[in-house]
């Protein structure tokens, strides 16, 4: 995560540390020695004339000590995604590369990838990868991949992937632990500098760098970033792999390429569909609605403002004068009142009235969604469907913070028809594998009504056939419900924005399988009547006379005549029928035409083949210029 | 076909059926084509080709108070060639037509299964069958009787021959004179088609016709050459006789004046093969003015027969549900209003029990043949 945004590298500034030197965060680790032995005294005393050897506050005091977050997250690894070899491997390459897009982006340089596995032996891989970011200072790179809990991302609130700080230095960690084999880091800034090599161990103790090796090194590329990680890992393919998340990945980046070498196989090439940036993102101010009392006190404390009126306006967004005014008046201030002189109580009115007052929705500027046509491009360019649509949500809030969600379907085609709807989740652009259910996108997936929509669905679970669900969630902060940041927490709005997105996307899916039994039934009928014209022609002839090659043709063309007779009618009915498909053919729908059966296995999101992800990336171009008006299938047959 | 002339008789054939003997399949052929060419037109002004077939079912017939017999309603259904559902009716009608059009080219007659046989092959390009069975193909043959107003001996196919006759007679069989009162065990096989130019009568003694369900029974009546002694036609149709049997009953009462008389189990069955006999079947009822029989009565055996006749409780049996089921539905048909027979079939389901005619064995073995059906005659005790 911890890869430095800035395009210019040297605003260290805005990189704060976190970790031991911020006193907030040490105790909410542990508390004090002091404190806590103090607290014990009177227990233990009591207890001790009852036991044999009688521990001492003092004994006990020997024995507590500070904990350091490294050495608790290096017991406590589950919690950022590293419990088992093969999770291990697919979160080590996703920290990596979510801190590399999150730097390009953020340094306006579209993404270039470079993601390889190498096996060393049966347990043991290297991670390489390398992006064309903007680099990292020099003096900067031993805290980002050696200290956990240092980053630029968690203090604003700014849409991006990475959060608190924690990934990379954690998988290099983690690396550390498992093989005893540091990090290392290449990163050049410039043309004109030279690159910096740096193998990094994390002291785990004091959540430090250590430094192993420092030097300069030649490098062929003029600015990026290499890391490089040695870890116990294990590689598979399929569902939950290193290779589904590039797969995914590339499809809500467009505009990154990604080269993947795995540890078997050839080269896979993720090729840019697009060269277009997602558009630039605000940093915004925390809103009034969305914050805590503890962080409120907190904020006071830390202000550069003297006045409440000026703190308020200040360090909040969408704190206009009148809201500040009614805001100091309600909890008995006003707004020249010194910052200093709020003390805990009045803190906590002016919490109150900051929650009662209606105040404005943030704005919602700070959002990039990835944007239905791209969303759409990505589902072309990565499964064989029929139909596909998407929708983008207007932005909306929890708990004072904005967010989008965006929708995307895919269905028929080459999908399995006998199996469940797969679900694939994004959040801020990254693809989430892990822990499904937890997540709110699928339980909104889950609890909407499908079979309304033409599917089958059984109570409470997945819709079944032959469908994709795509859903982003875009915000300036995603609640994940853990570190390892693989489900989105379920508050009710974010669930209703959900559901709304789907049943939207549902809608058109409902008049395309509606459309399409209908096709099917009239190409059935065709196809009967065609296989009986001969029989009845010949029998004809035989009682007649007539010739039988001439009455069929003649039956043909009654046959052809009075199914595109049917045809027409649904068309020309009147409005209802005008009204259906119009509402498909938005801008954010495509249907293909599929006559051949598929190759079923030749879907990227099987995951299984790896050859076939290079063969498809050739085929991509075919997802441009794709709002079809004259695609529609009812047309065509 | 041998032209013969033809004897007296009441020919009421419908009226879209009537024959002409002139000369040969003619009438019946013309049919075919004409039928044929008006599909051809449909083709040609562009339509969607279609036949009107005569509705087969409950629904479209009606009970004949005057007459006494179930005829055909009016109702047609259009069966067009292009709709999902009658597609391949229609083409297997055609090509059933264009078949039974050879029959009458070569002058041939053959058996419905023959048909069936004759007309499925694999419709090319595809795997699908003409026709996968024979309960395909009949209704097929039925429905284009009923288009064409044919009758089945005119389209020159029949059934599966079953029945058997023997008595003081003798007949015409294709030319061949057969003395049926020297038949053997056996007796004479009632052939499916039994139309004058086929069998003729040319000699009679007897005094009336006795149609038997079972064929096991008609034995014990033909082993105490009860047809002699009794100066009767004897008759069996195994179960629900068919049309051959039907139509030589209609003939003998028609032509030779005799009064015919049915002796069948006493069940449901028994009751409903009797009503056939006299009233026609729901199925053929386009055929009933030239089968049925009004004045056919009901010998036996009637429930009130086990009383009558001292039968022992032990041959009896329980009715079971079906039987039940059937009863009242026979009792709801218009042609069982007659007050007498409301009474029968309560009297039968009172008793709750039923009782098959070889239980009359059960006195002795010829009790059936000297005993009960010359005892019923004699006091009349019939239904009619």
């Amino acid at each position: 995560m911890n890869e430095p945004p800035p395009a210019t590298a040297h605003d260290e500034a805005a990189q704060l540390s976190l970790a031991f030197d911020n006193t907030d965060t040490s105790q909410a680790v542990t508390a004090s020695p002091k404190k806590k032995s103090s607290a014990r005294t009177n227990g233990t005393s009591k207890r001790s004339k009852r036991a044999s050897e009688p521990v001492t506050a003092e004994k006990m005091a020997s024995q507590q000590r500070e904990i350091s977050v490294s050495e608790f997250f290096a017991k406590n690894r589950h919690l950022l995604g590293f419990d088992n070899k093969r999770k291990s491997l697919l979160t080590t390459v996703k920290e990596a590369v979510d801190n590399s897009l999150d730097a390009c982006e953020e340094a306006r340089i579209l993404p270039d990838l470079f993601v390889g596995i190498e096996q060393l032996s049966e347990d043991r891989f290297r991670v390489t990868i390398r992006d064309n970011g903007p680099g990292i200072v020099k003096a900067q790179i031993p805290n980002i991949f050696g200290k956990l809990l240092y980053g630029s991302k968690f203090h604003r609130l700014k849409m991006c992937r990475g959060q608190q700080g924690i990934g990379i230095s954690a998988a290099g960690m983690y690396g550390l632990i498992t093989t005893g084999k540091p990090l290392s880091v290449i990163s050049r800034t410039s043309k004109r500098a030279k690159a910096h090599h740096y193998k990094l161990a994390i002291d785990t103790k004091k959540n430090r760098p250590d430094i192993v090796h420092d030097d300069a090194v030649e490098v062929d590329w003029d600015h990026g970033t290499e890391v490089e990680i040695e870890l116990v890992a294990s590689y598979n393919k399929g569902r939950q792999s290193v290779d589904e998340y590039l797969e995914q990945t590339a499809i809500v980046n467009p505009h990154a390429e990604i080269t993947y070498q795995p540890p078997a196989g050839e080269l896979v090439v993720f090729p840019r569909g697009s060269d277009q940036l997602p558009a630039e993102t605000r940093e915004i101010k925390p809103h009034p609605h969305g914050i805590e009392l503890g962080i409120l006190m907190k904020m006071l404390k830390e202000t550069g403002s003297q006045k409440v009126g000026a703190f308020l306006k200040d360090e909040f967004s969408r704190v206009s004068p009148t809201v500040c005014k009614t805001v100091c008046e309600k909890s008995g201030i006003t707004p020249a009142t010194w910052v200093k002189q709020v003390d805990s109580q009045t803190a906590e009115r002016l919490y109150q009235a900051l929650q009662e007052v209606r105040i404005m929705a943030p704005s919602t500027d700070c959002l990039a969604p990835v944007g239905a046509d791209q969303l759409l491009a990505g589902l072309l360019k990565g499964v064989k469907a029929e139909f596909y649509t998407a929708s983008t949500r207007s932005p909306a809030v929890y708990r004072g913070n904005p967010f989008q969600v965006e929708v995307g379907l895919a269905f028929g085609g080459a999908l399995a028809t006998d199996q469940l709807a797969r679900c694939i989740r994004f959040a801020n652009r990254v693809p989430l594998l892990y822990q499904q259910s937890h997540c709110a996108v699928f339980k909104s997936v889950a609890e909407t009504n499908w079979r309304q929509y033409g599917m089958q669905q059984s109570n409470g679970a997945l819709p079944s056939g032959p469908l994709i669900v795509t859903v982003h969630f875009a915000s300036v902060w995603v609640p994940f419900t853990s570190e390892s940041k693989e489900a989105i927490a379920d508050y009710d709005e974010i669930r209703k924005e959900i559901g709304l997105g789907l049943r939207e996307c549902g809608r058109k899916l409902n008049t395309f399988i509606r459309r399409r039994k209908r096709t099917e039934r009239e190409s059935q009928r065709r196809s009967v009547f065609l296989r009986y014209i001969p029989e009845v022609s010949k029998a004809l002839e035989a009682i007649t006379g007539r010739g039988s090659d001439g009455l069929r043709e003649q039956l043909m063309e009654i046959a052809t005549h009075r199914t595109e007779l049917a045809d027409r009618e649904l068309d020309d009915r009147g409005n209802i029928v005008r009204k259906r498909r119009d509402t498909l053919e938005d801008e954010h729908t495509v249907i293909v035409e599929r006559d051949t059966p598929l190759d079923v296995d030749d879907s990227l999101f099987e995951g299984d083949d790896v050859k076939r992800i290079s063969e498809k990336g050739a085929k991509a171009p075919r997802a441009k210029g794709k709002r079809s008006k004259k695609k529609r299938a009812s047309k065509k047959k | 076909m041998a032209k013969k002339k033809t004897v007296k008789k009441a020919k009421k054939a419908k009226s879209s059926s009537k024959r002409s003997k002139k000369n040969g399949s003619t009438p019946t052929k013309e049919k075919i084509v004409g039928l044929a060419e008006s599909v051809v037109s449909h083709i040609d002004a562009e339509e969607n080709p279609s036949l009107n077939v005569p509705i087969r079912s409950l629904s479209n017939v009606s009970f004949n108070t005057r007459k006494k017999i179930i005829e055909m309603g009016e109702n047609k259904a259009n069966r067009p060639f292009f709709d999902l559902g009658n597609a391949r009716r229609f083409m297997q009608t055609m090509l059933m037509s264009s078949e039974l059009l050879k029959l009458q080219d070569q002058f041939k007659t053959t058996s419905i299964r023959d048909m069936f046989y004759h007309c499925k092959h694999t419709i090319e390009g595809t795997r699908e069958e003409t026709f996968n069975d024979q309960d395909e193909s009949d209704p097929i043959i039925e429905d284009l009787e009923v288009t064409l107003g044919s009758l089945r001996e005119e389209l020159r196919v029949f059934a599966n021959p079953d029945g058997a006759m023997v008595g003081p007679a003798v007949i015409r069989d294709r030319g061949d004179e057969i003395d049926l009162s020297r038949m053997g065990s056996g007796g004479w096989a009632v052939p499916s088609i039994v139309e004058p130019d086929v069998i003729e009568f040319v000699k009679c003694k007897a005094k009336y016709v006795l149609l038997i369900e079972k064929a096991a029974v008609w034995a014990r009546f033909n082993e105490d050459r009860f047809w002699e002694s009794d100066k009767c036609m004897i008759i069996h149709g195994r179960g629900q006789p068919p049309r051959g049997v039907r139509r030589l009953c209609y003939r003998m009462v028609h032509e030779l004046g005799l009064p015919l008389y049915v002796l069948v189990d006493n069940d449901p069955w028994g009751y409903y093969i009797y009503s056939v006999i006299k009233q026609g079947s729901i199925n053929l009822a386009f055929e009933s003015a030239r089968m049925a029989v009004p004045t056919a009565r009901f010998l036996g055996m009637s429930s009130y027969d086990a009383a009558e006749f001292d039968i022992s409780p032990s041959v009896t049996i329980r009715l079971n549900d079906k039987d039940i089921a059937r009863a009242k539905e026979i009792m709801a048909y218009p042609w069982f209003q007659d007050r007498r027979w409301q009474r029968e079939i309560k009297h039968m389901l009172k008793l709750g029990v039923k009782l098959e005619l070889e239980a009359l064995s059960n006195k002795e073995f010829s009790f059936i043949a000297d005993t009960y059906v010359p005892q019923k005659l004699k006091k009349g005790k019939w239904l009619d």
